[in-house]
C-alpha cells in the first residue's frame, strides 16, 4: 500500500553566484532580463560548475543543488546526510521557503515547521508572554492556537514565575527552553530538524529527540539533517545521501549510510614505496611500507570503535644496531592519545617488519594520525616521520535515545559493575 | 492504486515552491492567515519604544513639538517666511506630523530586507507583512501626534478664533490614506532594490531630507510662484498636504486635477512596489 505523498521535489537546482554579489551585476542583470523577455534560457545558468570545494573555482557560479528529485510520504522519517557543503542546508532553506530554487519545483502538503528557527524573532525587551505570542505568530500560528497552547508552553519551559519579565533578564537556559517550547508546540504536519540541536546540552537534546519521536508517532513527517550517522540510523526509516549538490543514494537508511561511510571516510590506510630511493628514510634506514589492517567482519568496510586494528610497517635497515621503535597516535588537533614503544632489539642489516595491535573498544570515534620514531641504543632518535598513516574510526550503531558524542580521548570498555 | 493517483492530484498541494518567475503571483489568502502576525509586529513596535521610559507614549508628541518650535524660530521669526493666513505654529505642526509619518514610514520600510535578513533567513512568512506592520505602527504614532495637533487646532478655532475649517475636512482621511500608500509603495520599491544595490540606501536618506523642502511643510503652496510651483505640484505629496490644510484651516490649495494626479501616481507606484517586492522576496536571502 502506498501512502500519500506529502513532499515532492522535481528537478530542483540551486545556483549560487560566487565571489562578490552586489553592484557591478547590473550588466549581468540586464543581459539576463533581456534573454528572458525574449523567452530564452538564462545565459548564466549554463556556466555553473559542480560544487566541489576541493577544486579551485573555474566559474563565477556554482550549483549548490543540482537536479534533485525525491518524494516523501506521509509519516516518513527521512534523514539527509552528507559532508559539509554537500547542499544539506540549501535543501533545508528551499524546503522551509527561505529561498527559492533556480529551477524545478517542490510541492508540499500541509504545514512545514523547522526546529532550526528556535527563538527567531525573540525581542529582548518583550516579556516572556509577549514573546510567546510574537514568536508563535512568526512561526505561523494564529492567536487562537497560541492561546490554546499557552499554558503548555509555559509549563514545558518552566518559566511560570517570570512570564511577565522581559526575556533579556532570563538565564540563557530559560531563554532556550522558552524558545524551544514555542517551536515544539507548533504541531506541524512536516517537521524539519537540523543537527544544530546536537549542540545543546544532553537534557535539551533528549527533549528535542523526544519531541521528534512524539511527532513521528502521530503519523506526521520528519526530515532530519545530521552528520551523526547513529542518530540518523535509529530515527529515520529512509535517507538521502547528498554529495556536491547531487543525490548519490536514496533509500533504506542502513544501505544509504553504508554507502556514505564507504565513500566519505577518507583513510590513508596504506602506503608503499617501490624503491629505496623514493622511500622516506636516511643513511640509517628506509621505510618501505606502512599499512593498517582492520579486522573487519564480512561486508563491512569501515573501522568502527569495536574494530581491532593491526598497524604494520616494513623498513630496510642500512646499518646494524640496537633499535627500538616508538609510535605516537594523535588526533588532527594535536592531542596525543598514546605513545607506545617496542623493546630495544639488536637487528642486522636488511628488511624488518613491526606490528602494533590496537584492540577494539579502545579508541573513540575520531580521526587518528601516526607518527614514528626510530631510536638507536636507547638514546638518539635516528629517524622520525610524521603522519605516515591516517585513519578514521566511526561510531558503532547505538541503541537508546542518546546520540551525543562520547566524551574522552579514548573510549575503553572497562569492567564497571552495578549491583 | 487509483486512489493514490487521485491523492496526488496537483490541485491538492498546499504549497508549491518554484523558481517563481511570475510577475503577478500574489498570495493574498496567505496574508489573511498571517493577520495575527501583523498585529503582533505592530504591538512589538509600539511596546518596545516606551519600555523602560517614564513618559511612555508621550515621547511620540515631543518630536513634532520640538520640530515645530525649531521651524517657528528659524523660518518664521528669523527667515521671515510667511505661512499665509494660518498661524505658524499650527501650520508647522500639521506639516511636521504628516511629513514625519511619511518620512519615518519610508525610512523604515525601505530597510525591510536588509534589517530583517536574520529573521527572513530562518523562517518563512509573507515578507510583505513586515512593511505593512511598519505602516500600521506608524499610524498609531501618527494618531497620537495628531491629537496634539487637534488640541492646538481647537484652541485656534474657539479661543483665538483665527481659522475656520470647512466641510472638506471630511475628506482628509482619504488624503491620509493616499500618503500612507505612497510611503508604503516607495518603501517597498526601495527595499527591493537595495538588496542588490546597497548604495541606494544612502541616496534615500539624503533624498527624503531634500524632498521635505519640495513639500509644503514649511512654505505653503500659495507662497510659491512661477515655474517653481509646477515642480512642487509634480511632487504627489504637495496637493495632498494642501488638501489637508484646506479642510482644517479653510486655507490652502484644493485642486481636484492635481489630487487625481497624486492618487494615480500612488496607485501606479503601489502596483510596481508589489510586483518588485514579490519578485525579490523569493530569493533576496541569497544576495543580502
Amino acid at each position: 500500500m502506498s501512502k500519500e505523498v506529502v513532499i515532492k521535489a522535481e528537478n530542483i537546482s540551486k545556483l549560487y553566484r560566487l565571489g562578490q554579489v552586489g553592484t557591478g551585476t547590473l550588466s549581468h542583470d540586464l543581459k539576463r532580463w533581456w534573454a528572458m523577455t525574449r523567452g530564452k534560457e538564462d545565459p548564466y545558468l549554463k556556466i555553473g560548475a559542480e560544487n566541489d570545494r576541493t577544486k579551485t573555482v573555474q566559474s563565477d557560479f556554482a550549483w549548490a543543488l543540482k537536479d534533485i528529485n525525491f518524494e516523501i510520504h506521509k509519516g516518513d522519517t527521512l534523514g539527509i546526510i552528507g559532508k559539509n557543503g554537500a547542499g544539506k542546508s540549501t535543501l533545508l532553506k528551499l524546503l522551509s521557503r527561505v529561498t527559492s530554487p533556480t529551477t524545478g519545483q517542490i510541492k508540499v502538503k500541509g504545514r512545514i515547521a523547522s526546529l532550526l528557527e528556535v527563538g527567531t524573532g525573540f525581542h529582548p525587551e518583550l516579556t516572556g508572554r509577549e514573546n510567546i505570542f510574537l514568536n508563535g505568530a512568526i512561526l505561523g500560528m494564529t492567536r487562537k492556537e497560541i492561546l490554546r497552547k499557552f499554558d503548555e508552553i509555559v509549563d514545558f519551559a518552566g518559566v511560570q514565575m517570570y512570564i511577565d519579565t522581559p526575556v533579556k533578564r532570563y538565564s540563557s537556559g530559560m531563554y532556550v527552553r522558552l524558545a524551544f517550547g514555542v517551536a515544539a508546540h507548533l504541531e506541524p504536519e512536516i517537521l524539519i530538524v537540523d543537527e544544530v540541536l546536537a549542540v545543546g546540552d544532553a537534557e535539551f537534546q533528549k527533549k528535542c529527540l523526544g519531541k521528534m519521536s512524539d511527532v513521528a508517532s502521530h503519523g506526521r513527517t520528519i526530515i532530519f539533517v545530521s552528520h551523526n550517522m547513529q542518530a540518523v540510523q535509529s530515527l529515520c526509516k529512509s535517507a538521502i545521501y547528498l554529495k556536491s549538490g547531487q543525490i548519490v543514494d536514496l533509500g533504506e537508511t542502513d544501505k544509504v549510510i553504508n554507502n556514505y561511510l564507504s565513500r566519505e571516510v577518507k583513510n590513508c590506510i596504506a602506503a608503499e614505496w617501490s624503491s629505496e630511493e623514493e622511500a622516506p628514510g636516511n643513511e640509517y634506514l628506509s621505510i618501505m611500507s606502512a599499512r593498517i589492517n582492520p579486522k573487519l567482519a564480512e561486508g563491512v568496510d569501515v573501522i568502527d570503535v569495536a574494530t581491532e586494528i593491526d598497524i604494520t610497517f616494513e623498513f630496510i635497515l642500512h646499518k646494524e644496531c640496537n633499535l627500538n621503535i616508538s609510535l605516537f597516535l594523535s588526533t588532527p588537533s594535536g592531542l596525543c592519545i598514546f605513545n607506545v614503544s617496542t623493546l630495544s632489539v639488536p637487528l642486522g642489516k636488511g628488511r624488518h617488519s613491526s606490528t602494533l595491535t590496537i584492540p577494539g573498544r579502545l579508541l573513540n570515534d575520531d580521526i587518528y594520525t601516526i607518527r614514528l620514531f626510530f631510536v638507536k641504543d636507547r638514546g638518539p632518535v635516528i629517524f622520525s616521520i610524521e603522519d605516515i598513516l591516517t585513519f578514521e574510526v566511526v561510531d558503532e550503531p547505538r541503541t537508546g535515545s542518546w546520540f551525543g558524542k562520547w566524551i574522552g580521548a579514548v573510549r575503553p570498555s572497562l569492567p564497571f559493575t552495578l549491583t | 492504486m487509483a486512489d493514490t493517483i487521485k491523492d496526488n492530484d496537483i490541485d491538492k498541494w498546499d504549497i508549491n515552491i518554484t523558481s517563481g518567475r511570475g510577475y503577478l503571483d500574489f498570495h493574498f489568502g496567505e496574508l489573511w492567515h498571517y493577520r495575527d502576525l501583523l498585529i503582533m509586529f505592530v504591538k512589538k513596535d509600539i511596546i518596545t519604544v516606551y519600555k523602560q521610559t517614564i513618559l511612555g507614549p508621550i515621547w511620540f508628541v515631543v518630536q513634532p513639538l520640538l520640530t515645530s518650535m525649531m521651524f517657528l524660530i528659524i523660518f518664521s521669526r528669523i527667515a521671515n517666511i510667511s505661512t499665509g493666513a494660518v498661524p505658524a505654529v499650527l501650520f508647522y505642526l500639521i506639516g511636521t506630523t504628516l511629513w514625519g509619518y511619511f518620512s519615518d514610514t519610508l525610512n523604515v520600510t525601505s530597510k525591510t530586507f536588509t534589517e530583517n535578513a536574520t529573521v527572513f533567513g530562518k523562517v518563512y512568512f509573507p515578507r510583505i507583512i513586515l512593511p505593512l506592520s511598519k505602516v500600521v505602527s506608524g499610524l498609531v504614532k501618527f494618531l497620537i501626534q495628531f491629537s496634539l495637533f487637534l488640541l492646538v487646532w481647537l484652541y485656534y478655532i474657539f479661543i483665538d478664533k483665527k481659522i475656520t475649517p470647512n466641510w472638506y475636512i471630511l475628506l482628509s482621511p482619504i488624503w491620509l490614506g493616499v500618503v500612507v500608500l505612497l510611503s508604503f509603495s516607495f518603501g517597498t520599491i526601495i527595499t527591493s532594490l537595495t538588496t542588490k544595490y546597497r548604495d541606494l540606501i544612502f541616496l534615500v536618506g539624503f533624498g527624503v531630507q531634500l524632498a521635505m523642502y519640495m513639500t509644503p511643510v514649511i512654505i505653503p503652496l500659495s507662497e510659491i510662484h512661477g515655474k517653481k510651483k509646477l515642480f512642487f505640484l509634480l511632487n504627489p505629496l504637495t496637493s495632498l498636504f494642501e488638501a489637508f490644510k484646506y479642510g482644517f484651516f479653510g486655507q490652502g490649495v484644493f485642486d481636484i486635477k492635481w489630487l487625481l494626479y497624486s492618487v494615480a501616481f500612488t496607485l501606479v507606484t503601489l502596483v510596481i512596489g508589489f510586483i518588485i517586492f514579490n519578485k525579490v522576496e523569493k530569493r533576496f536571502i541569497d544576495t543580502v
